[in-house]
């Protein structure tokens, strides 16, 4: 069989699974629309949540991130990983408390004003419009691979695909068709490692052969000492060293670990289980199921660099493997012969490197560099697919309830049906698709992580300080609140168009913070325009001091459900 | 909701409060330690104090200890904090709603 009907077979698959999970799971109601009726158990919120999470930036972005950085890709690891623990112990647990269907939802009543929950619903758009672009990024590369198209073309058809199964079930649906998507790119993502690992580092454990020795070389080094000596052979800097500097990376991981906290579709996922002590478990669950994609990742990054290297480098462009012509039809990998001796030389250098590549390639070109059987690759292109729908879905979710719920049905129109809202809902994530697609084709940044770290800034500079004071300070003020998100997100906004879309010069960073960074700024912009305007303006009345009272007290368990005591 | 706050006030209210007030104060405890954890991990040995780990911690495997705390130790780290959260919590939950069970 062929490469391509493989493919064909794995996907036609994957997704007749899931459209038949979202078909006999459809949302009956608004409530389980949104939240799937709040009955789903922690282990399955805990799948549904890891697949919701690794989007495709993390399934397909990552591993190459990691395989062109080396150390620097640490960012992404223990950025998304780290913000798990903050959302769990300081965000989730109190905001299940509260009850309330959406972030906007407890902005608004938090602070007490239609205007903070005006605010927060606009954040809550820009946030997941930014993170939504780089999900429709990925889709069109992994489309434009399997069938051979230019990328704005996969974008199109992904696109298309994801607003039909965005809308087919609501919450509950997604819920459960994300259970099936994470076992899919669990499996998609560890089983072309286990090969790699077995002929790279003769152990079957990918994790463990990351840290082993390199086999093909008779064993005598280790894998990271023979990336280091291909590297620095190359002219680039170590793998285990990197070369953003020490404040450039813990600002970026510590933004990208802010940002979870603050997302607000990750939040809502823990709505859907039944009460306190469920989020806690399911939190660890989640991260448990992340942690198995997040361990193989270092694993895959660094095989996939030694593959490259080892197959194409200083090899003749005749002898080359033939994969190297697939991913030079879609453009996704350019061999220039500068100095016309017809070999691949691929180096550090600019002037003389003659092999260019996205680094969003690396992870569907492993497999083929590895040389594993065809029915690996077609596994991880249907992970591949997987991943990116089942963000975009959520994403596109968060956002359309946003937009009909907090928006229409708060504010502007107080009087709307259920099925009106549910209405107004598919036609905002039509919209927001759209502008998605738009950025698909045109990504604002090099590579899919790079734009999804984008919307973690915004993210850490606008919701994880206001939902935190919200939480943990009684004396926080609705004046407080929205000065401090408007001033975080309009700073932290304003930096990445600055750099990313008006030509600012990389030398005139504060301090040298790359744009991804700067949420972390924006945060402490937020914290002290939040606490100066609180100190100057009235106290919140009594209710919302109440309000957290009650929040904080272990006897609370949901503030609009039936009372437990 | 505002008939529950005024139940909430009367009678018995002011020894729920103490209780209400200590189970906030443990919980924070719980909150700050696990942060500290938090931080220890990953910014701090992946990052901030990477290349002293690197140079006088032995090495995991073939990588050197602040390169593979920021690629894999991290991680599992993460993991061993939140199911302390969990179990800790949950302990609290016991205590302080076991003395009250008179309601």
């Amino acid at each position: 069989m062929s490469q391509e009907i493989w493919n064909y077979l794995f996907i036609g698959l994957s997704f007749a699974l899931y459209i038949g999970i979202a078909i006999k799971s459809r949302a009956a109601s608004t409530k389980e629309y949104y939240t799937a009726g709040g009955g789903v158990s922690p282990l399955a919120n805990g799948m549904a949540t890891a697949a919701d999470w690794m989007s495709a930036a993390t399934f397909i972005s990552m591993a190459g991130s990691l395989a062109v950085s080396g150390y620097d890709g640490s960012r992404f690891l223990m950025g998304w990983t780290g913000g798990f623990v903050l959302l769990t112990v300081l965000m989730v647990p109190f905001l299940r408390k509260f009850g309330k269907a959406t972030v906007p939802d407890f902005v608004g009543d938090r602070y007490y004003s239609k205007a903070a929950r005006f605010v927060a619903v606009v954040c809550a758009i820009f946030i997941c419009l930014t993170y939504i672009m780089g999900q429709m990024r990925g889709v069109g590369i992994v489309f434009s691979q399997l069938f051979e198209l230019s990328i704005a073309q996969g974008v199109w058809i992904g696109g298309g695909i994801v607003f039909f199964y965005a809308g087919l079930g609501g919450m509950k649906g997604i819920t459960y068709t994300q259970v099936a998507q994470y076992c899919v790119m669990a499996f998609a993502y560890t089983i072309p490692a286990v090969f790699i690992a077995l002929v790279l580092t003769g152990n079957v454990i990918p994790q463990l052969g990351f840290i082993g020795s390199y086999q093909p070389d008779g064993g005598q080094v280790s894998l990271l000492e023979k990336l280091n000596q291909i590297n620095t052979e190359l002219g680039f800097r170590e793998y285990t060293s990197g070369k953003m500097s020490q404040l450039d990376l813990f600002c970026v991981t510590a933004a990208l670990m802010c940002g979870t906290a603050g997302l607000p579709h990750v939040i809502v996922r823990f709505f859907t289980v039944k009460d306190v002590r469920a989020v806690r478990t399911s939190a660890c669950w989640t991260l448990s199921f992340i942690a198995v994609i997040y361990l193989t990742a270092p694993a895959i990054g660094a095989f996939s660099r030694v593959n490259l290297v080892e197959s194409l480098n200083d090899r003749a462009y005749t002898e080359a493997p033939e994969w190297l012509a697939r991913f030079e039809k879609t453009g996704q990998m350019v061999f220039d012969d500068k100095n016309g001796d017809g070999v691949i030389q691929y180096r550090a250098d600019p002037e003389s490197n003659e092999l260019s590549f996205g680094s969003d390639i690396m992870i569907m070109a492993n497999p083929y560099m590895g040389e594993t059987p065809k029915w690996v690759i077609a596994l991880l292109m249907a992970g591949c697919i997987a991943a990116a729908l089942s963000t975009a879905a959520g994403l596109l979710l968060v956002l359309s309830t946003s937009i009909s719920h907090d928006l229409m049905k708060k504010i502007v129109k107080p009087g709307l049906t259920d099925r009106e809202e549910i209405r107004y809902a598919r036609l905002a994530s039509l919209g927001a698709l759209l502008v998605a697609v738009y950025f698909g084709i045109n990504p604002p940044s090099e590579f899919i992580a790079q734009t999804v770290a984008f919307a973690f800034g915004l993210a850490a500079s606008s919701f994880f300080p206001t939902l935190l004071m919200g939480i943990f300070s009684r004396r926080m003020n609705k004046q407080g609140g929205i000065a401090g998100m408007l001033a975080g997100i309009g700073f932290t906004l304003g930096y990445i168009i600055y750099f990313q879309f008006l030509g600012g010069e990389r030398s005139d960073y504060l301090l040298g913070i790359s744009p991804a960074g700067i949420g972390v700024i924006g945060m402490l912009i937020n914290f002290g325009t939040a606490f100066l305007v609180c100190r100057l303006t009235p106290a919140p009345p009594e209710e919302i001091t109440e309000l957290i009272d009650r929040v904080r007290s272990p006897r609370t368990n949901d503030l609009t459900g039936p009372q437990g005591h | 909701m505002k008939e529950d706050l005024e139940k909430h006030r009367d009678g018995k209210g002011n020894c729920q409060a103490e209780a209400d007030q200590a189970y906030w104060q443990a919980s924070l405890r719980v909150v700050c330690g696990l942060l500290g954890a938090w931080f220890l991990v990953s910014l701090g040995a992946g990052i901030l104090f990477r290349d002293w780990l690197d140079a006088s911690f032995p090495r995991v495997g073939a990588a050197p200890f602040g390169f593979w705390m920021a690629q894999q130790g991290a991680i599992i780290g993460f993991i061993m904090i939140l199911l302390v959260y969990k179990i800790w919590m949950s302990r609290l939950d016991e205590k302080f709603a076991g003395e009250e069970e008179g309601e």
